[in-house]
């Protein structure tokens, strides 16, 4: 296996106020350039492991690197840049700031990461160039967000976190919102630009049928485990 | 590109980010706009009476002969001798002398004796002079000009008859000398504006028959032998000076003021009169320090908007935060959008004052006789705006400081 963007190892995790309840993530990680699809239900921790591989919320134990950097050694201001530089976030659904344009909201992530704004060159040109990849109508990008269909705001979300090019991008069920055609052109279209930038694709879902597409399928359930301790 | 988005928000939301604008902009203008009153109000008040340089009368208290002689409040309790004025009018550093005799009224307005010398001398704002607007200047000794409020209220025009009461509240006149309007005076804002004028020898010329206050019984002398008559009178109520040169005034009020044929007390009208605003102004300062609250009210009612905006906004915050926003710069965008909301609120209404000054400022002068100059915004009231602008800061980092909280405990997945 090549280098890891992203590893977890010996992570534990308490939230704060529900004395009892920890998460442990014994080892996770993810190869450069490989997509790896996590299948979870709700109430499984999904999102709580999302905000620990971002840098979002620290673990109480272990470490979590990206790209070779233990981020919990990070300050809190560094950390949010480092997630800047290195990850592209994608959400569910409501990825974009609705008042905004569509270029407004691509270009969001480079105005906190200078060296992915560099990678991204004349970064409006980036923007509709990724756009016009991406299969969104011409001149998009001056248009409100809030104009959007939903199927074109996901595909909007994916422009920005593609733009400069991270090595990680993070999907949170990216795909539930659209119908089944959608779907599937959207997974098209964000594998084939994963993978001509060798980026790495970390999604949740709670949808096994999406597997077949993905190097690698894990659930959950065997790499993280909630525990109800006595304490 | 954050300012940009920032507004951007801002006017997504225009509906209750125009009224807490708005809320802000309304206060702004009643405060400036109180501030401005309190001055106009202040400076009329100074130019009650200007270009008279001492106001002479029995000794008292300097306000007393200020409030009985100009704004013909109470009555004095000694008159000035005929003597002692022909004294202070002999002498050479006296320019000018007008007699005033007060004691009389007409309705509820006082009745003032003078000569017409009066209508050359008393100034008010800044060297106006008193002007008729109707008919002219008494030209008999039983003429009479009426200021404008006297005209208003009792709906009396040129040529009109009215009679004299003796006293200031009393139920005997001087129905024996009627006196006729011979006309009206401009709209001033000053006292002149409630008296009723005649001349000098009409004060005496309706006290002939009297003694000790009181008619003597079956005596009326005719009027054409009251104008043969010699009508000097023994006293007078007080007298405005003017002196020949500024320097000399101080050298005339103490010769006045150690005069030894009589006690005397002269003044300085300026001076009076700022010890006066200082009894008066007290309401002024409550006035403004009540619409101080005003903008106070409407500063919390902007931090209440943001916070309730800050729930539906969580969204907005996270999306932020997942794109490498630190908390730190939410609430420096929530800090932001406060003082965007202060700032228009507060030029809006330095606008709103403007056309209300340009709408009111005739009315208000014609009605009050206050006049509220329209003027680039002073320094103070750049302060004012500024303490707004502000002001909307600190009280917006009540809601910032709530949503850096929650930004740093939501992380950037917020449950949908």
């Amino acid at each position: 296996m090549s280098e890891a963007v992203l590893t977890l190892s010996n992570v534990g995790y308490r939230w704060p106020g529900r004395a009892g309840f920890a998460l442990t993530v014994p080892d996770l990680a993810v190869a450069l350039g490989e997509s790896v699809l996590l299948l979870g239900e709700s109430g499984s921790g999904k999102s709580t492991l999302l905000s620990l591989i971002c840098g979002a919320i620290l673990p109480d134990s272990g470490v979590v690197s990206i790209a070779g950097t233990e981020i919990s050694s990070l300050s809190g201001g560094a950390r949010d840049r480092y997630r800047a530089e290195q990850i592209g976030v994608i959400f569910q659904q409501f990825n974009l700031l609705p008042f905004g344009t569509v270029s407004d909201n691509i270009l969001l992530p480079l105005r906190f990461a200078p060296a992915r704004r560099k990678r991204a060159g004349v970064a409006l040109a980036e923007a509709t160039q990724l756009c016009a990849t991406l299969g969104l109508p011409e001149g998009v990008g001056s248009e409100k967000a809030s104009a959007l269909s939903v199927g074109q705001q996901q595909r909007v979300a994916v422009a920005r976190a593609l733009i400069g090019h991270p090595p990680l991008i993070i999907a949170d069920e990216p795909t539930s919102a659209l119908d089944a055609n959608s779907q599937a052109a959207f997974l098209d279209l964000l594998f084939a630009q994963t993978q001509t930038h060798q980026t790495s694709l970390l999604m949740v879902s709670h949808d096994p049928r999406l597997g077949e597409r993905f190097d690698r399928v894990i659930n959950i359930e065997d790499i993280a485990k909630i525990a109800r301790s006595a304490s | 590109m954050i300012f940009r988005l920032a507004i951007a928000s801002l006017l997504a939301r225009t509906l209750t980010v125009g009224m807490t604008v708005l809320a802000i902009a309304l206060s702004v203008a009643l405060f400036l706009g109180v501030e401005k009153v309190r001055n106009g109000a202040k400076s009329s008040f100074a130019d009650t009476i200007s270009g008279t340089d001492l106001i002479v009368g029995a000794r008292s208290g300097s306000v007393q002969l200020l409030l009985y002689s100009v704004f013909r409040i109470g009555s004095a309790t000694n008159n000035l001798s005929w003597e002692s004025y022909q004294d202070i009018a002999a002498r050479p550093d006296v320019e000018w002398i007008v007699p005033i005799s007060l004691g009389d009224s007409h309705r509820q307005f006082r009745v003032m004796g003078t000569t017409t010398a009066f209508f050359e001398h008393y100034k008010y704002r800044q060297g106006r002079s008193v002007k008729v607007s109707e008919g002219a200047l008494m030209d008999d000794v039983f003429d009479t000009v009426i200021g404008a409020d006297v005209a208003a209220a009792l709906v009396y025009s040129v040529d009109d008859s009215i009679v004299v009461a003796h006293g200031l509240a009393s139920f005997t006149e001087h129905k024996d000398q009627p006196f006729r309007v011979s006309g009206i005076l401009e709209k001033t804002g000053t006292p002149v504006d409630r008296t009723v004028i005649v001349s000098l020898e009409a004060i005496e010329a309706i006290h002939v028959d009297w003694q000790s206050g009181a008619q003597l019984p079956g005596k009326a002398t005719p009027l054409d032998v009251i104008r043969e008559m010699d009508l000097t009178p023994q006293a007078v109520t007080a007298a405005l000076v003017g002196v020949e040169s500024p320097l000399q005034t101080f050298a005339l009020q103490r010769a006045i003021n150690d005069y030894s044929e009589e006690p005397l007390l002269a003044i300085l009208p300026g001076v009076a009169l700022q010890e006066l605003w200082g009894i008066v102004g007290i309401a002024e300062t409550a006035l403004l320090a009540v619409s101080a609250m005003v903008v106070v009210t409407a500063l919390i009612g902007m931090m209440a908007t943001i916070f309730s905006s800050l729930n539906e906004r969580r969204r907005e915050m996270a999306i932020y935060r997942a794109m490498g926003a630190r908390p730190v710069t939410i609430l420096g965008m929530l800090v932001l959008e406060a003082v965007v909301m202060a700032a228009i609120g507060a030029l809006l209404g330095l606008a709103f004052l403007y056309i209300g000054l340009a709408i009111a400022q005739p009315i208000v002068d014609s009605t009050f006789g206050l006049w509220l100059p329209i003027e680039m915004p002073s320094m103070q009231e750049v302060w004012v705006i500024l303490a707004v602008v502000g002001a909307g800061a600190i009280v917006s980092l009540v809601p910032a400081l709530r949503a850096y909280r929650m930004s740093v405990a939501d992380g950037m997945m917020v449950k949908t």
